[in-house]
Parts: C-alpha cells; structure tokens; sequence
C-alpha cells in the first residue's frame, strides 16, 4: 500500500495536473465546495418559501423538496449530463455538470435543514420581531435567519459530508476526480485492487470523519449553549446522515 | 426546437421490456439488500448491546466506516477488492452466478445496516430503563421483556429515521449501475443509447423511481400514524 503511494501519490492528490486537468482529491474538494457555497442561497430561498406566509409559495416549494427527495442523485447527473448543455448551447466540462447536479440536488436537502432550524424556533421570536415594527423581510434576516442558521450549523456540516461522498458519483459520467483517479490507478495497476481501493476508503473515511466529529462537537456546544445546562443533563440528538 | 416528444419508442415492444427488467431487478436488489441489512442491523445492535468492550468498540467503528466512505467507494471495493480477499471456492461459486448483482448486494445491505443499526439503538435508548425493570419485576424473562415490551416501544421510535434510510437506499441501487448491473438506470441508458429519445428515456425512469420513493413516504406517514395512535 505505501509503494503504491509513493508512486502515485501526485495522481490521487490533483490527477493528471499540470499536464492535463486538475483531478484526484483536490478536484473532489473543490467541487463539494464550490457544491456547498453555490446550493447554501438556492437553499436559503428554498426554506424561506417552505414557511412562507403564502400557501402557493409553500406548496410549490413542497413539490420541488419532495420531488429532488424522491429521485436518486445519479437520475440528476445524467438529467445536468444531458439537460444542461442544451440549455447552455454548448458542450459542458464534466466538473460543471457535476456541480450542476449537487447544486440542484443539495438546495433541496439543505433546505430542509434550515427549515428545521428555523421550525425549532420559538414563534415568540418572530412575532416579537413583528411586534417592534419590523417587516417581515427584516424580521427574517435580522431575527429569525441568524439564530436559525446558526443553531443549524452541526446539520449543515454533516450534510457536507453527505456532499462530499456524493461528488463520488462523478466516477459514472469520467469527471476526474478522486474515485476516478483510484479507478485509473487500479486500471494501470491491474493485480493490486486491495491496496489501491482501501487507500481510498480510507482517504475518503479520514476526511468526512473528522468532519461528522467537528458536527458532533459543535452541536453539543451548540446544545450547552442554548440550554445553559451541564453537558450530562442534555439528551445527545442523533445527526441525519 | 422542432423536437417532438415520442414516449412511443420508449415504452413499446423491446425496450418496455427492458425497461421492466431493469425495474424488476431494481426491486429484486432494494428487497434483498434491506431484508439482509434489517438481520445484520439487528445482530449489531445486540452485539453493542452485549456488555463486552471488545464488541461495543468493534460495532461503533463498523458503523462509523460504513457511514463515513462513500457508497459508491464501498460498491467498487466489493466488486474489484473483495473477490481477491475471499478463497478460491466462494469465488469460482460467485463467478459461477451473477457475481455482480450479489456483490453490489451485499454492499448495499452491509453499508445500509450500519444505519439500520443506528436508528434501532437510538431507539433503544429513547425507551427508559424502568420499562425493563418492570417487565422483570412482572415475572418476565429477559428474552421476552425485550420482545414483549422494550423492542415493540423501540421500534416506534425508531420508525421515521428507518423509513428514511429505506428511502435512501431504494435510490441507491441506482449506484449498481457503476459495476453494470441490469437495474433500471442501466436499462435506461441502454434505451437511450439504442433511440436517441434521451429526454422520454430519462423522464420515464425518473418518473418511475419518483412514484416508488412517494409510495415509501407515503407508507412510512401511514405508519408513523398508526404507531402514535396505538401510543395513547
């Protein structure tokens, strides 16, 4: 496993970079990035129009959570392979179409992520926002929206966690990233599927672990902090994979 | 666009046929997956539950692998890395069958179990422990205050986060496209390729897989309401 390492290293960490396109881990990274910052305001709109005062809003954003919900994430790539660049009018790369889906996909998960923050909300905060004479725009971003989004924090970073086992699925449609660099290298390779495959298991379990650990931990801060109490009198809630 | 939509060339003859083996094995791969997945969850909660350290620890690290690589990762281990771990005889048996499908099988149901295992032990945990006193104090074996009064509780409680991963992992035999198996995305993509009706091809198996994924919500809100009114 560490020969494989030594020689291959600089495929699994950026690919065929700088001779070709950036790939391997790095590309992984940036994409479930570049994912997470592009879905987190489609997200935003989406969750304000699921508790939106109006009911056509809400019931329209309903249909579009449940429908991405019901649909596998693979049906949504190929929908971006196909779709997008038709409506773009121009071949697309795979890493923008690959965004394309997790974009679409995750705004109706992280939706429902801060939906549920802003539900677990006291409704005295949005009508005492009211009460002082806000409107409803300002009740939303100056009371509601930060209280929410932050006490949705440890559910946000493990949906990221999510996003980023999700940007695996670039392997089907050949976008270079890190599954599809470990493939290439087990292709060259031939008799070492062992080693190749657990090194990026591995990989793939030391990076998204630390992260569900950091949600963990900020959400028993979170937690204490919201509760006041000692962290032995707080009932550990479980984080949705 | 000048492009007229032909549902015509996707769901007759040959291809309606194909497209409902790759259903048949879609469902053939969900059913199979979750009843082994229910059986190894079930047996891992035991185990967590067994009193030994050794054991707890050893679950606890299944459940965090199983949840923290990649589905998709622990498919292309199962279907390239495994068969090289297994002996000669369960090889030659595997290639013998359709190695694929029971690889991605077993994948499927080994990763979905960690979760199963996680809901039920939650739970578990949701139910106080005076219940078990109780049903000791009552007369009750172990064996049979679990299956008579703790585990029936348990299961209510566990029954919104298990419907959900049945969800998820109903959409996920999807992935077993990544090693061909016939399941209804490949079938799909085989449709496409053979017509050029890409968009009716896709909009069927999507609507195909939107009314399954709707049929479970709706069969786990049907249950959820069943079990509170039986709470009292």
């Amino acid at each position: 496993m560490v020969d494989i390492l030594r020689e291959y290293w600089l495929l699994f960490l950026v690919g065929q970079y700088p001779n070709g396109p950036l790939g391997g881990l790095t590309a992984t990274i940036l994409v479930a990035v570049a994912g997470l910052l592009l879905s987190l305001p489609c997200a935003l709109i989406l969750a304000l129009a699921r508790v939106s005062p109006y009911r056509p809003v809400r019931i329209a954003a309903a249909a579009i959570v449940h429908t991405v919900r019901g649909m596998p994430f693979l049906m949504m790539i190929f929908w971006c392979y196909f779709a997008l660049p038709l409506l773009v009018g121009r071949p697309l790369d795979g890493f923008v179409t690959l965004v394309g889906a997790l974009v679409l996909y995750e705004s109706a998960y992280l939706a429902e992520v801060i939906r549920a923050g802003i539900e677990a909300l006291p409704p005295g905060q949005y009508e005492a926002g009211r009460a002082l004479g806000l409107d409803y725009c300002r009740t939303m971003t100056r009371v509601v929206l930060p209280q929410a989004l932050f006490n949705s924090m440890p559910s946000l970073l493990s949906q990221f966690v999510s996003l980023i086992k999700e940007t695996s699925l670039g392997y089907v449609i050949s976008v270079n990233e890190f599954t599809f660099a470990a493939a290439q290298v087990n292709n060259q390779l031939l008799t070492k599927p062992v080693q190749v495959f657990s090194i990026l298991a591995l990989t793939f379990f030391i990076l998204c672990f630390s992260l569900t650990q950091t949600a963990r931990a900020l959400e028993r801060a979170i937690l204490r902090k919201r509760a006041g109490t000692p962290e032995s009198q707080i009932l550990s809630t479980e984080a949705d994979a | 666009m000048g492009y007229t939509l032909d549902f015509g060339a996707v769901l007759t003859g040959e291809h309606l046929r194909w497209l409902l083996s790759g259903l048949r094995v879609t469902l053939e791969l969900t059913a199979s997956s979750w009843i082994l997945a229910f059986i190894v969850g079930i047996l891992l909660v035991l185990l967590r539950n067994s009193g030994s350290k050794l054991a707890e620890i050893g679950v606890a690290a299944y459940v965090e692998v199983h949840q923290n690589v990649p589905l998709l990762v622990q498919i292309l281990f199962w279907y390239f890395a495994m068969p090289e771990l297994l002996p000669e005889p369960a090889r030659i048996w595997l290639n013998e069958r359709n190695s694929e499908f029971i690889l991605v099988m077993l994948a499927l149901a080994f990763c979905f179990a960690a979760y199963i295992s996680e809901a039920l032990r939650s739970g578990l945990r949701a139910i106080p422990r005076t219940q078990h006193e109780a049903g000791r104090a009552l007369g009750f074996g172990y064996l049979s205050t679990m299956r008579h009064i703790v585990i029936p509780q348990a299961f209510r409680a566990a029954m919104p986060p298990l419907v959900n991963y049945s969800l998820l992992f109903f959409k996920n035999t999807s992935l077993a496209m990544a090693i061909g198996v016939h399941e209804l995305t490949t079938q799909t993509r085989q449709i496409e390729n053979d017509t050029f009706r890409t968009f009716e091809a896709f909009a069927v198996a999507t609507a195909i897989y939107l009314a399954i994924s709707f049929l479970i919500m709706a069969a786990g809100a049907w249950l959820e309401r069943r079990f509170t009114q039986e709470k009292r």
